[in-house]
């Protein structure tokens, strides 16, 4: 297990001076409860400066919810979050606004504000919180838009753009006031195979190039292995494992082996199959390995 | 449970919903004291609450006051008095009709297009997004559609109300062959500002319920497109209910502060 992850040690509240490695986020026995059903039940985590971790866990477990609490979204029933030293869990929400300046975040389903053209979206943040004139901003924006691999789209509303370039423009969005943090929410999901590899790409790109310290919550593996620096699973509304990806991908935790190989358990299997099913399953294996290879082109 | 008994769980619902609405006037009061989002933002809401709901209300106000006149004109005729019926239209239309009506008319296409806006930005994260850019979904999306519902909502009633009348006018000298002279001079000799102030104050009060009510359903939709259609459904009757009831006590609190405007 990686040291780090475990470690306990606060971090001086003084933003980008802080070397890469130190934690800069802790987040300690969160816990909270939606609809009368607790998701989130003593989570731990502690994220490094510079790193990117990725969160996985199954659909619903409160993956989504952790971050949102991270961004000050969600108040948790009880725990902590320490954003370098300062506890955002007791901040109101004027106060959070300062500390959200600081963040990005790419929400799952794009979340763009779709009465507003692509610039606009992009922008948003800098129209609210800085004093730059409209020439900077439209550089800035143009910029942002590049590094994501978009152009001429400025004029453009969501309505018109495909599924992977709402992602790129949200993912502007995020990035357009240089926060030191990024929060990805499923940032592959409903793309295909390959507009997801280009927005794993950026997320590595961003990594690099702006040194930012991220957080990818999905349950893709393929993103997983491309983008982690470190991973942790969420399960049953805690954080069962943490390590790095190579350690993750050859885990002999049960949950986590068949979580990264995408196996349903035998109960799983028991309620599809009934209680025949180890042997439904076994006769499905066999009557595919017995299937005649396609022929040749 | 409490909830299991019949008609409770109603109570709570709207206690719920009444102390909601309360706390985001008082955030909304808060954000207008701060500073205000950028002159684009309140244009758009000031024309699509205001310009785009005047033939709605238009239409009310002149097929009312027309109507009103006919039927006054029907039982004034038994008594003759008949140059009283544009006082009877001026009078309902300024203090009650005028108001109430246009009040829920913009309940139904004001209040239901805010909630599904904001309920749909609910839904899709992007109230969240917002409040991730460090921007507060109260002063972006609540304060230009109060502010807009608040100044344009006795605006609208005063054209209903001038339109109204004017549609009186119309059927009594008109079609109903009433003197226009006394048609006139006892229309204005029984509408008084105070009146036309009061009808003022509660299209404003009207206004401010119907925004708050609907940016706060929209704002606590339940995910998915049906929990959008309830909520505009619900800020709807729950603004059309609010405008009957405060309409009354806003014309006792009227009276009690000049006693001799119900005589």
């Amino acid at each position: 297990m990686n040291p780090a992850a475990e470690s306990q040690e606060g971090s001086p509240a003084t933003g980008k001076e802080i070397p890469e490695g130190t934690p800069v986020l802790e987040v300690r026995d969160l816990r909270k409860s939606l609809g009368g059903k607790e998701v989130l039940k003593g989570v731990n985590l502690t994220v490094l400066k510079g790193e990117a971790l990725v969160i996985i866990g199954g659909s619903g477990c409160g993956k989504s919810v952790l971050l949102k609490h991270i961004l000050g979204l969600f108040k948790p029933d009880s725990g902590s979050i320490q954003i370098e030293g300062q506890d955002i869990t007791r901040l109101h929400e004027r106060d959070l606004f300062t500390v959200r300046q600081r963040f990005g975040m790419l929400f799952q389903g794009a979340a763009l504000f779709d009465s507003m053209t692509v610039a606009e979206n992009v922008s948003f943040s800098l129209d609210e919180h800085s004093k730059k004139s409209a020439s900077e901003k439209r550089e800035i924006v143009q910029k942002k838009l590049a590094i994501v691999g978009l152009k001429d789209v400025e004029n453009k509303y969501p309505a018109e753009l495909s599924g992977g370039m709402k992602k790129r423009v949200a993912l502007a969005r995020a990035i357009a006031a240089d926060p030191d943090f990024l929060l990805y929410d499923e940032p592959t999901t409903g793309l295909d195979p390959i507009m997801s590899d280009v927005i794993n790409e950026l997320i590595v790109k961003l990594k690099k190039a702006l040194k930012v310290t991220s957080i990818i919550v999905t349950h893709d593996m393929a993103s997983a292995r491309k983008v982690a620096d470190r991973m942790a699973m969420l399960d049953g509304g805690v954080i069962i494992y943490h390590d790095t990806p190579e350690n993750t991908f050859a885990s002999d935790n049960d949950v986590v082996r068949r979580f990264v190989e995408g196996k349903a358990s035998m109960e799983q299997m028991k309620e599809i199959w009934g209680e025949s099913a180890g042997t439904a399953q076994e006769s499905e294996n066999t009557r595919r390995r017995k299937r005649p290879p396609p022929p040749a082109e | 449970m409490p909830t299991a008994i019949p008609g409770v769980a109603a109570i709570i619902a709207i206690l719920r919903t009444a102390g909601g609405v309360f706390m985001l006037l008082v955030e909304t009061l808060r954000a207008a004291l701060g500073k205000w989002p950028r002159r684009r933002v309140l244009v758009d809401q000031f024309y699509l609450i205001g310009f785009r709901s005047m033939p709605v209300v238009l239409t009310t106000g002149l097929f009312t006051g027309m109507v009103l006149a006919v039927q006054s004109f029907n039982q004034f005729r038994r008594v003759n008095i008949v140059s009283m019926v544009g006082a009877v239209v001026a009078v309902s239309m300024v203090k009650e009709l005028g108001p109430v009506l246009s009040g829920l008319m913009l309940a139904g296409r004001v209040g239901a297009a805010i909630t599904a806006e904001i309920g749909t930005m609910s839904v899709t994260e992007q109230v969240d997004a917002l409040r991730a850019s460090a921007t507060s979904p109260i002063r972006w999306l609540v304060l230009p559609r109060v502010a807009a519902a608040v100044l344009l909502t006795p605006i609208l009633t005063l054209m209903a109300d001038v339109v109204g009348i004017a549609g009186g006018t119309l059927i009594c000298v008109g079609f109903l062959k009433v003197e226009w002279h006394f048609h006139y001079i006892n229309m204005l000799d029984w509408l008084k500002v105070w009146d036309v102030g009061v009808g003022c104050a509660k299209s404003s009060v009207f206004g401010l319920l119907i925004a708050l009510t609907a940016a706060y359903k929209g704002l606590n939709t339940e995910p998915g497109a049906a929990g959008v259609g309830k909520a505009a459904t619900e800020a709807v009757v729950t603004s059309c209910i609010l405008i009957l009831v405060s309409d009354f006590f806003l014309t006792v609190m009227f009276a009690a502060l000049k006693p001799d405007w119900i005589r």
